[in-house]
């Protein structure tokens, strides 16, 4: 079996919105081996880069609650110098938006030199410098002497983005965590970028969070699956269980929601609706139950909890058990619900 | 960046000649002329208006537009009204105070702005920072007029840390250090007045570039990399920060002019801005006219220097 | 003849610099693009940032400028001066992309909605105000909300507006540029169906630009590929997807991730091979500055962008 890299316990981060604390995460249990792909699927207020955040500690006022346990030490609410060590060393992350996510008034070698200069105390400025060349090399990059001396705006987006990987991986991450790493990229350039992430993960042995919306890039990436739905993980599942045997609603609405599984079919088949915003949450029930409410509440938990269908294939309630479609040949009347 | 400063100093000259076409405008539109109080009243204004002629006075505008410009090319602003002395003369001793006088202010400004806008924007949202924003909130309200008032009586007068007038203690040598340290004085309470008031624009402008920039994704990456809080703010955040600040650098030497119109005559000062005062309370036009030129050539130049400063500092302009 | 008919459209965009802020060059945005629609069909524009697809589509409807060719609706020239101003206008509408950022948030949805109606017809305060409830419904949204405004409303609930807004004067063609590309995939799915039921019941033409193939390959018809500019290929849905010819075409194919993670490492292997093609034969693709060639036709349906032979 492989070797645990990352714990993670009943973890709950909130946010104070007035004077209450409102859970963006709310009791996520998972755990993320060496040289593995964990794929976390979930759509705006899913509570998904809250909890790539809370894992790297960039909250910068929540309250987080439970373990997050990354090689055997318990990083939920360590100290900013302890978490400095770790952040940019053993443990790295890739940005969403490359456009914004390198300072603008800095040349691109010194953003990539800056892990290493605080990381690698007693690397020489030559030897950085050698190094910063030597990543922006491996990501891809042309010229990379040149590069190294240009500005984030002189580059294109996949530059850019390919510049925030080489900053990450400078020091040859353990975890690896990818917030959205494609998603403001042209298509062509998402597969070289992904391409690349997991070339880099095969030679570093690195395990990878990938976060994103984008089912395709979870199907041709990840090893497992979590999909989260307002804060809480409502499947989790390999990748092939649960492409092919999805059971939540929720996860089943998502799949049937990409348009090109639909061959043939001429409607989406989808639950209408949105993802609550944080301070709406139901935080009592089946978070998911108003979203489909042509289905009987008494299929539903009282605390619904993940259950274990088969080995390592997790879903949170039993209302799957009983869960249709509505039949959509009349237009049906859930527009409307905010 | 040399071409983009090239084209903003190419932009600097039309500005200059609307200027003078305006200042022009408006002394043609100023009563009198360069006969007026010259001339005794009891001269039959047939002779008068011969003298005219000879001077070139009813000469069509655009003539005396030329006439004017060529003058001030070769540093004649005219002959003061009540002094009966060249303008220039009056002038110079009067910039050169004014010139002192805003060097101070400056330097008073960004010392005071550069700590409390980082304290304010670093810790945003604490009582430090309430306390800073109220200040410039009062900074906001006062008027200065008001406020160098206020100085004046308090330092100047009650407590007697500062002269209450003039540029120097007459009696000095010129270059002795007594008369330097005396100018040096004279300089202060005024320059801290100005600087006390003009100092909060900046202080705001500082502190919202920062709280802007603490909230930037690339903070965020700096984090990620594992960078300490302190290091965050010194590489990243006041870096980002200050560079505008320094941008605006020329816009606070247009602000000034301003200022130092209210300061001077306060305090006595003899500055352009007293001058300016002084010669319209005594009518005096030509002097207006070459002090209110002056204020626009600097205000210009203080544009310029600001968008020079810019291309300098931000690299998306300096590529260019 | 087709519905909409553009004929050799180009729309420049001059580059200023120098000392003086002369022109220098032009930036070809839409460099010789020819297609036609047929009433009732979607046609998909696609293409990556930069290769003109946004510009075509606000060319058409007039909110960027012409350069030169022409733009036939129904038979009309909509580039004459004349038409600028005719009712041919309110035929055609737009739906934009952000449904943060195109919606005003200082103005009600009844006012927002209402706007193209007062612009072209004279209607009572009452009158408006039943029109606009009557089109909020049919978006799906409820009638009583026409006093909110927009920041109250969730992203596909907004982009429904832009779409009531759209087709307040009974439009006949609807230019949608990138409608869902800024929305959750499950509010995409929401808002691409209702897109499709409206079409049916009013019986619309899409012109409809995106980047997602996904999506493309779901809603349209008739498919054009652009690539700085240009047309590299144009077809129907299965000349695109199963016989793609360009090899820039086989790149965007090749680029969308496969759903099915059976497919991984054939997919994997249809991306390199295609790379590898790509690397070989990008010449025989692209002149000499990197653009595409003239269309040349494969079948009847199908052209593709390729150098003339001999």
């Amino acid at each position: 079996m492989s070797e645990k890299l990352l714990e993670i316990k009943n973890l709950k981060t909130s946010f104070r919105i007035k004077d209450d604390y409102y859970a963006a995460v709310d009791d996520v249990t998972l755990t993320l081996n060496k040289n593995e792909v964990l794929g976390i699927v979930g759509e705006s207020g899913s509570g998904k880069s809250a909890l790539a955040f809370s894992v790297m500690g960039l909250h910068n006022r929540a309250k987080i609650e439970g373990n997050i346990l990354f090689k055997d030490q318990d990083i939920a609410n360590i100290s900013p110098a302890k978490l400095n060590k770790l952040r940019g060393d053993d443990m790295a992350m890739i940005f969403q938006d490359p456009l914004t996510a390198l300072n603008p008034l800095m040349i691109v070698g010194d953003q990539i030199s800056e892990t290493l200069l605080l990381h690698k105390k007693n690397m020489s400025q030559k030897q950085r410098k050698d190094r910063v060349i030597s990543l922006l090399d491996q990501v891809g990059i042309p010229y990379p002497e040149h590069v190294y001396n240009q500005f984030p705006h002189e580059l294109s987006g996949g530059m850019r983005q390919r510049v925030i990987i080489a900053i990450a991986i400078a020091n040859q991450p353990e975890l690896l965590i990818a917030d959205e790493p494609t998603t403001a990229l042209d298509v062509t350039i998402q597969a070289q970028i992904l391409d690349l992430i997991k070339d880099l993960k095969d030679d570093m042995n690195t395990g990878i969070i990938l976060i994103t919306h984008d089912l395709g890039v979870v199907a041709e990436m990840a090893d497992r699956v979590a999909v989260m739905y307002a804060g809480q993980i409502v499947e989790i599942a390999d990748v092939h269980t649960l492409f092919e045997n999805p059971l939540h609603p929720y996860t089943r609405s998502l799949l049937n929601s990409v348009p090109n599984t639909q061959e043939g079919q001429d409607k989406l088949h989808v639950i209408q609706g949105i993802v609550p915003s944080l301070s709406k949450l139901p935080r009592e029930g089946c978070r998911f139950a108003a979203r489909m409410p042509w289905i009987d509440e008494s299929v539903h938990e009282e605390n619904p909890v993940l259950h274990e269908i088969k080995p390592g294939h997790f879903v949170r309630c039993t209302c799957h058990k009983h869960f249709y479609f509505p039949d959509e040949s009349k237009e049906d009347s859930n527009h409307g619900v905010s | 960046m040399w071409k983009f400063i090239v084209r903003r100093l190419v932009i600097t000259f039309p500005q200059i000649i609307l200027l003078s076409v305006l200042v022009f405008i408006m002394a043609q539109m100023m009563p009198g002329d360069a006969l007026s109080g010259m001339i005794d009243p009891n001269i039959d204004p047939a002779a008068i208006e011969k003298q005219r002629e000879n001077l070139g006075l009813n000469d069509p505008w655009h003539e005396r537009y030329v006439d004017w410009v060529g003058g001030l090319l070769q540093g004649d602003l005219g002959e003061s009204f009540r002094f009966k002395m060249e303008v220039t003369e009056l002038v110079e001793q009067r910039l050169i105070n004014s010139f002192w006088l805003g060097v101070a202010t400056l330097f008073f400004t960004y010392l005071i702005a550069i700590p409390l806008g980082i304290i304010s924007g670093r810790w945003n949202d604490t009582w430090g920072d309430q306390l800073i924003t109220g200040y410039t909130y009062i900074g906001f309200a006062t008027p200065l007029f008001i406020f160098a008032l206020v100085m004046l009586w308090v330092f100047g007068f009650q407590l007697q840390w500062f002269p209450t007038g003039g540029s120097v203690e007459p009696g000095l040598t010129p270059g002795s250090f007594d008369y330097v340290w005396s100018k040096f004085q004279h300089l202060l309470l005024p320059a801290l007045s100005l600087a006390l008031i003009a100092t909060v624009n900046t202080v705001q402008y500082l502190r919202s570039e920062i709280v802007d920039t603490k909230q930037k994704d690339f903070i965020i990456t700096a984090r990620a990399k594992g960078a300490s809080e302190s290091r965050v703010y010194n590489r990243h955040i006041f870096r980002n920060s200050l560079l505008p600040i320094a941008a605006f650098f020329g816009f606070e030497i247009t602000g000034l002019i301003g200022g130092t119109v209210f300061v001077e005559q306060i305090f006595g000062y003899p500055g352009m801005g007293l001058l300016f005062m002084e010669s319209i309370l005594l009518r005096d036009y030509t002097v207006v006219i070459a002090v209110v030129l002056l204020f626009g050539i600097a205000s210009i130049l203080g544009a310029l220097i600001s968008d020079i400063i810019l291309s300098l500092v931000d690299p998306r302009i300096r590529i260019k | 003849m087709g519905f909409l008919e553009v004929e050799d459209l180009k729309v420049y965009f001059p580059i200023k610099g120098g000392l003086f802020n002369r022109t220098l060059g032009n930036i070809k945005a839409v460099d010789g693009v020819s297609f036609s629609i047929e009433q009732g069909k979607t046609y998909g524009l696609v293409g990556e940032s930069g290769s003109g697809k946004t510009t075509t589509g606000r060319a058409i409807i007039g909110l960027n400028d012409i350069t030169s060719g022409k733009v036939l609706f129904e038979g009309k020239d909509l580039t004459s001066k004349k038409s600028k101003t005719a009712s041919v206008r309110k035929d055609i509408q737009m739906i934009f992309q952000d449904p943060y950022s195109s919606l005003n948030p200082k103005k009600r949805v009844l006012d927002i909605v209402a706007e193209p109606i007062r612009n072209f017809e004279k209607l009572s305060k009452q009158e408006e105000k039943k029109r606009v409830q009557e089109l909020l419904e049919m978006v799906g949204l409820s009638p009583e909300s026409i006093l909110k405004y927009p920041h109250e409303f969730s992203g596909g609930q907004r982009q429904r507006i832009g779409v009531a807004r759209a087709i307040a004067l009974k439009p006949k063609l609807i230019i949608a540029d990138e409608p869902v590309s800024a929305l959750d995939v499950s509010v995409q799915a929401q808002v691409l169906n209702f897109m499709q039921d409206i079409q049916k019941e009013l019986n619309l033409t899409y012109l409809f630009i995106s980047h997602d193939l996904g999506v493309v390959k779901h809603m349209c018809d008739e498919i054009g590929i652009m690539y700085k500019g240009r047309y590299v290929e144009q077809g129907t849905k299965q000349d695109i997807f199963e016989n793609p010819q360009h090899i820039y075409t086989k790149r965007l194919v090749a680029a969308i991730p496969d759903i099915d993670p059976r497919h991984r490492a054939e997919q994997k292997q249809f991306r390199e091979d295609v790379q590898r093609e790509y690397e070989q034969s990008y010449n025989d693709y692209f002149d000499s500055e990197g653009l595409a060639y003239g269309l040349q036709s494969v079948s009847d349906t199908h052209l593709v962008a390729l150098p003339e032979k001999g």
